[in-house]
């Protein structure tokens, strides 16, 4: 017996030995693998399946895995500390590739870069090298509810007969609160959406709806980036701003926790007429009580000069990398996953029909076009001869700076700080992350 | 089993604590401590840079490292005194010879079986749900953060000090008691001269887990509020953590603000142990 129980413990506390001592299994293959860190978790089904089907016809595996919102960053930080680290990844624009330059596999000669339609779609380095490629073009603006305008525009004395006259930030602002005044008369909560800032939605206002002044800043400047903002324009972004807290769903004091979801959600089902974002938006509204052909797009006018010539805000800031520390033979095995991606019927179908994006790629003609109408929004402008607005957030100096714009957002709109708390966090605080991050 | 077969064994026993040991705290501790000293994106490929780090955590003007610190300091003080006076006063009241003790028990502990990031979204819900009265939000002010965190852990932790109280409790012989009584002692003077110097190891031990489990809170802070409004009820943890993967660039400074985290804790915590355990009484 009392052998019995020596042995026990010794089998015992062997087994625990060998339950730490788990020998990493070595699988050498010549072929390569994908590992993708997908950015976008609204298209991460669609990213598996398209994976599925790629291993399926070449045999070569690739992995896919979503960032949950908002991680991607903190994500791809402790990913790519691993020895099996992803071989595909994206940075956000010029700001996220100072961060990942050493990462970034030269794309000149690949495939893929041969079907770009346009260097603007490209990140490059100083000697001309591409580090990234934009893989969707996306637009944003003020996405409203057709139906819900056009009954506005029939009630008497409205502002407006028809939504094509709002060319400018005082029409917007005249219609919105005339439609806030009589929101019980035509059964809405109120003109805008809540103005949530909670981290799923506070994008749209720190990042989105900071991109106007700066924009403008920019063209009147006749510059691209710049390392100290002068915030000429930071009185019209307080003007959209007190719009959309005032002419809202919501009191100002309840934004803090209000979410992306609350803000589709209420535009959706037809609580709100005005809901500022973008293409991606749409599987989000679709399929309910708001109808496709209901759905319209209107520039974010914030009463600049010349902005009735104004069209919608059209970018990108989806570039794919690939991790030029990964094996050559995974580095390879990449680049030909990725022009399967662009060029396959397969991957075409994929990318324009279940993700719906517009892509930068010469592969996707006629019959591969995204079907979203808020797509057809934006190219209506362009056809109509509109400037589109560049995407100028991608030069915002970090993460830091849109917190600290964001938080002085949210104070001045609770009551909790003043107006001026924005103009430091954005202009002094510009100045400061430039500084802190040259460092 | 004798001690010469327990010191031939021992070592085999401790290995695998030993090797976990090892691999989940001294190594990611050690390598903690060298990455503080350098520049780095991912922690595979680090460059030595010195004090670099320290010095610019130093001089960085735009951090909340020092509100956070009053903020965790504040929250720390008040929480253990609340925690502990209520799970004390949990644990005498249900080691009373009362209907239903072992379920009350129960549901006391049960809290404290959930996890922290459940929790805060929990309460988050339920705090914004009576706020809402009121057109306010718990990420409106600091104030409704610290409020709101306090009830949290309150309710989470209570329960298991109560467990650790009343097994003190049990443990004091009955005769002392008896004894105090016959002595003609009142119910008050019995409180505060036997069960509570009775108790003192158990008290050591529930301020220890509730002053560093209050110092190094995170989850229950990440749930909750998520440092809003402008990072005023950021605790230091979540500090440590934003910057180590909310700044592009900064991540060294993030970990020096762990190493220097760390140092707290520990003088801290030591300092605890050693003015309660001074206290404690033979029996």
């Amino acid at each position: 017996m009392r052998n019995y129980k020596k042995y026990l413990a010794a089998a015992m506390s062997a087994a625990m030995v060998a339950g730490l001592a788990v020998v990493p299994a070595q699988a050498e293959e010549a072929t390569g693998k994908v590992y993708y860190l997908n950015f976008k978790p609204e298209q991460a089904e669609q990213w598996e399946e398209l994976a599925a089907a790629y291993t399926e016809e070449t045999g070569v595996d690739v992995q896919v895995v979503t960032a949950a919102s908002g991680t991607y960053e903190s994500t791809l930080k402790s990913e790519m500390a691993k020895s099996e680290a992803p071989t595909m990844f994206q940075v956000n624009g010029p700001i996220g590739l100072a961060t990942w330059k050493d990462y970034c596999y030269d794309l000149k000669d690949s495939e893929l870069y041969s079907y770009l339609k346009s260097d603007d779609f490209a990140l490059k380095g100083d000697n001309d090298e591409v580090y990234g490629i934009a893989y969707v073009i996306e637009t944003y603006g003020i996405i409203y509810n057709k139906a819900l305008l056009a009954d506005y525009c029939a009630l008497d004395d409205a502002v407006i007969a028809d939504a094509s006259e709002i060319t400018s930030f005082d029409t917007l602002k005249a219609v919105a609160d005339d439609i806030q005044a009589r929101k019980d008369e035509l059964g809405v909560e109120g003109a805008f959406t809540s103005a949530g800032m909670d981290s799923s939605s506070d994008w749209r206002f720190k990042t989105h709806l900071a991109n106007l002044p700066i924009y403008y800043e920019y063209q009147a400047d006749g510059i691209g980036s710049t390392d100290a903002i002068k915030g000429t324009y930071l009185d019209n972004y307080k003007a959209i701003w007190d719009l959309y807290i005032t002419d809202a769903t919501c009191e100002p004091t309840m934004i803090a926790g209000m979410t992306g979801e609350d803000a589709s959600a209420e535009f959706a089902l037809g609580e709100a007429v005005f809901y500022q974002n973008g293409t991606w938006a749409y599987g989000d509204i679709a399929g309910n009580d708001v109808a496709d052909e209901d759905l319209g797009m209107l520039p974010i006018y914030i009463g600049a000069e010349g902005e009735e010539n104004q069209g919608l805000c059209t970018g990108s800031e989806n570039y794919w990398c690939v991790n030029a520390k990964a094996s050559e033979a995974d580095i390879q095995a990449t680049l030909d996953f990725m022009a399967w991606v662009v060029s396959s019927d397969t991957g075409r179908a994929s990318l324009a029909n279940d993700m719906g994006f517009t892509t930068p790629f010469s592969t996707f003609t006629e019959e591969y076009q995204a079907a979203n109408p808020l797509l057809d929004a934006a190219n209506e402008y362009i056809d109509a001869g509109k400037t589109s607005v560049a995407w100028c957030f991608t030069t915002m100096p970090s993460e830091e700076w849109k917190n600290g714009v964001g938080s002085a957002l949210l104070e001045y709109a609770q009551g909790t700080g003043e107006w001026d708390g924005v103009v430091t966090a954005f202009v002094d605080g510009w100045a400061a992350e430039v500084a802190a991050t040259a460092e | 089993m004798n001690s010469k077969s327990m010191k031939k064994y021992g070592p085999v026993f401790l290995l695998p604590t030993m090797v976990a040991f090892t691999i989940g705290f001294i190594a990611p501790f050690l390598l903690g401590i060298y990455l503080s000293f350098c520049e780095f994106t991912t922690v595979t490929d680090a460059k030595f840079v010195g004090l670099k780090n320290y010095i610019r955590f130093w001089n960085d003007p735009s951090d909340v490292f020092v509100h956070s610190l009053w903020f965790t300091t504040l929250f720390t003080i008040v929480s253990v005194i609340v925690i502990n006076v209520i799970g004390f006063a949990v644990a005498l009241a249900l080691t009373k010879k009362i209907k239903g003790t072992n379920v009350f028990r129960t549901v006391f502990f049960m809290p404290n079986l959930i996890g922290g990031l459940v929790l805060g979204y929990i309460w988050q819900l339920l705090l914004n749900g009576i706020l809402y009265q009121f057109q306010r939000n718990l990420k409106y002010d600091e104030i409704y953060g610290f409020v709101g965190l306090l009830i949290l852990m309150c309710w989470q932790q209570i329960g298991y000090m109560m467990i650790i109280y009343i097994s003190g409790i049990q443990n004091i012989p009955g005769e002392l008691i008896e004894a105090a009584k016959i002595d003609g002692a009142s119910p008050r003077q019995i409180l505060k001269n036997v069960t509570i110097p009775m108790v003192m190891p158990s008290i050591t031990i529930c301020t220890f887990l509730t002053l560093t489990n209050s110092f190094k809170l995170f989850d229950q802070n990440l749930a909750l509020t998520d440092g809003d409004p402008s990072k005023m009820s950021e605790m230091l943890a979540l500090n440590i953590y934003n910057t180590f993967y909310g700044r592009n660039g900064w991540e060294g400074v993030g970990q020096a603000k762990a190493v220097i985290f760390f140092i707290m804790v520990a003088a801290i915590a030591l300092i605890q142990n050693y003015l309660t355990r001074s206290k404690e009484v033979q029996q």
